[in-house]
């Protein structure tokens, strides 16, 4: 039994059937990347997964809870932490409050009030956000406007935020689109530092086979919003049918 | 100081220092001379500078904060006026009771408000609030007549029973609004050389209030809270995926800043006890967002200053008439006089909103912050100087 269980999922835009009949099972502990060419529906499966859509038919289980349903919030809330193919962060404001607001989501919940004391008084959360932000080697960033960043740093920076949430589930979605070599290098380390150091179950939806190679435990292929082979890395290099979905019958 | 780090608390003595001793700053010129005419010193304006100042504070924790853009404030502010001007009537004419209804009132109208118009956002939400203000002025002005009396506005009479209080004074006439026996009307002149300065109560109660709804004000932007709704403005969608509920974070700042104009609107009626329909007009609801723009949205003390500058303009360039003009000008030859007076003529007097519309262009296009934004170029500007004139002589300082 997986910690995230992916059961008979269809969904329906209009006349495109973007899920065919997605059975997925990540287990705990391990990172699983989802692959599969442009329009496989890769995209539609996470954000049925995080609560953007609802699938038509079939059911999402996280930690044996339905996710179907809630809202986005609430799926959060229940462990799930989502890193956008664009970084998403706030960039209005400093790094050190990006990296707090996280650490407040946790400790205080959804919503909450706390409008008279003031925000350097929090000690723990403030103390947590520096230790993340030194984590992440961006404690001298910490004063820098977000949105001023490089899209490398911004990366960095979300990923810290959801791991100062400790999600069970991250889920990654083309972490490195449109990175240069180096950043997306980086971005490998960090993620691999991340699966040794942390008990964390990490799912992944990426176009780079060199990211998913060095990262994978398990690969799922799909292709036309279904799945074609789920297996481990080494058993889906070879795999002719992989190879006809990706390149196309001629090659 | 109070909470505050070194910085806020030297914000809040400067607003202390000048609504305390406005009856000064605003008094520059003695009361005989032909510059009389720019001060602005007498009570009744100063209660409209403090009073709009609470307008606009509180209007600038939702559009400053939040982002979004309430052009239905207005509502709130007659809401406030009604429910005082009420409780002048019915219990007595002790204003603290009739501003805590107004506070209470208008809280829970823009609960309602807040809780329909906030499922949209964007232009979207400034319309829904556009439409619930406008709802709210036609209702007041005609269909809620025995509430609001119509277009007369809501007054007080000589048979309110005001059960705490007296119907009339033993002179026969309607009593006067009073903070525990303190009325709001007196005032104290002080007459030094040519100058005359007044001390209004009614004047010090407001300025004491917009003390505390600053300070407060201060304390929110400090906040978690505070800084919960600048991530709304910066990215709704971070949010969300990160397990906080948007929606609460904005309504919970709607119905502050309706609190605040609530509490604005109280203190005017208890200034003058007297509520209009005209108060809720959409015009209205616009001059608040002229006010904190102008000043600089999103900045504390920004608010304040629009709020005062406007009225400023509002009740000053409007008492410039033509006459005014030709003795100013009366030194120059006759043709040309006319001719000045004529190209100044559309700008002042009932004119006054064509040089606010102006200055206001030429704020947004040029100071996108607002006021603030110009007096903190003022200031790096004269650092910048100040610096260069130190460093000139020096042969090894350091350039920057």
């Amino acid at each position: 039994m997986g910690i995230l269980e992916v059961k008979n999922v269809g969904k329906r835009f209009g006349g495109l059937q973007a899920l065919g009949d997605v059975n997925l099972s990540v287990k705990e502990n391990t990172v699983h990347a989802i692959i599969g060419p442009n329009g496989a529906g890769k995209s539609t499966l996470l954000n049925c997964l995080v609560g953007k859509l609802i699938p038509d038919t079939g059911s999402v289980m996280f930690d044996g809870q339905s996710v179907l349903g809630r809202k986005p919030y609430e799926i959060n809330q229940m462990g799930i932490s989502r890193v956008f193919q664009t970084p998403e962060i706030f960039g209005d404001l400093s790094v050190l409050e990006n990296m707090m607001i996280p650490c407040f989501a946790k400790r205080d919940g959804a919503f909450a009030l706390n409008a008279i004391p003031a925000v350097l008084g929090q000690k723990d959360v403030l103390e947590k956000a520096e230790q993340m932000l030194e984590e992440m080697n961006m404690a001298d960033k910490r004063h820098m406007n977000a949105a001023s960043m490089s899209r490398g740093d911004k990366r960095r920076l979300e990923i810290g935020m959801c791991l100062s949430q400790e999600p069970r589930l991250l889920l990654l979605d083309e972490p490195t689109a449109g990175m240069a070599r180096a950043d997306t290098n980086n971005t490998i380390d960090l993620l691999k530092e991340i699966k040794e150091q942390r008990d964390i179950t990490i799912a992944i939806i990426e176009h780079d086979m060199h990211v998913v190679f060095s990262l994978a435990d398990r690969i799922t292929v799909l292709a036309q919003g279904t799945p074609l082979v789920e297996d481990d890395p080494q058993n889906i290099r070879g795999n002719p049918k992989v190879r006809e979905a990706y390149l196309g019958e001629s090659a | 100081m109070f909470g505050l780090d070194n910085k806020d608390t030297r914000m809040l003595l400067v607003v202390a220092v000048l609504t305390l001793c406005a009856p000064f700053i605003l008094n520059p010129f003695p009361t005989d001379s032909a510059m009389a005419q720019f001060n602005a010193g007498y009570p009744d304006l100063m209660q409209r500078f403090v009073i709009f100042g609470i307008f606009a504070v509180g209007f600038n924790i939702l559009f400053g904060l939040t982002g979004y853009l309430s052009f239905g404030h207005a509502a709130f502010l007659g809401v406030g006026s009604y429910s005082a001007v009420w409780m002048f009537k019915l219990l007595s004419m002790n204003v603290v009771p009739a501003i805590l209804l107004s506070v209470v009132i208008s809280g829970l109208f823009a609960l309602v408000i807040g809780f329909v118009s906030l499922r949209r956002s964007g232009i979207y939400f400034s319309i829904l609030t556009l439409a619930f203000a406008q709802m709210s002025f036609n209702l007041a002005y005609s269909v809620l007549t025995p509430i609001t009396n119509g277009e007369t506005g809501l007054q007080l009479t000589l048979d309110d029973p005001r059960i705490l209080g007296v119907s009339a004074t033993a002179d026969g006439s309607i009593p006067v609004t009073s903070l525990f026996g303190l009325e709001m009307r007196s005032t104290f002149e002080m007459v030094v050389g040519p100058w005359a300065f007044q001390f209004n109560a009614g004047y010090y109660l407001c300025a004491l209030i917009l003390l505390a709804a600053f300070y407060l004000s201060i304390r929110i932007f400090r906040s978690p809270f505070g800084m919960m709704l600048r991530a709304v403005k910066s990215n709704q969608q971070r949010m969300n995926y990160t397990g906080l509920n948007t929606k609460p974070y904005t309504l919970a700042a709607f119905v502050i800043s309706g609190m605040y104009a609530g509490l604005a609107g109280g203190l005017m009626a208890s200034m003058d006890p007297l509520a209009g329909a005209e108060r809720m007009q959409w015009t209205a609801s616009g001059e608040v967002v002229l006010m904190t723009i102008l000043g600089g949205a999103g900045t504390l003390i920004g608010p304040v200053l629009g709020a005062g500058f406007i009225k400023y303009f509002e009740n000053i360039f409007s008492k410039i008439n033509d006459n005014v003009l030709h003795s100013w000008f009366s030194f120059m030859p006759d043709g040309i006089e006319d001719f000045v007076v004529f190209i100044i003529h559309p700008f002042i007097g009932k004119g006054w909103h064509l040089t606010l519309g102006i200055l206001f262009m030429l704020v947004v296009v040029f100071l996108p912050g607002g006021l603030v934004e110009g007096g903190q170029r003022i200031a790096k500007w004269a650092k910048k100087r100040k610096g260069k004139d130190s460093a000139t002589p020096g042969k090894t300082t350091p350039a920057e």
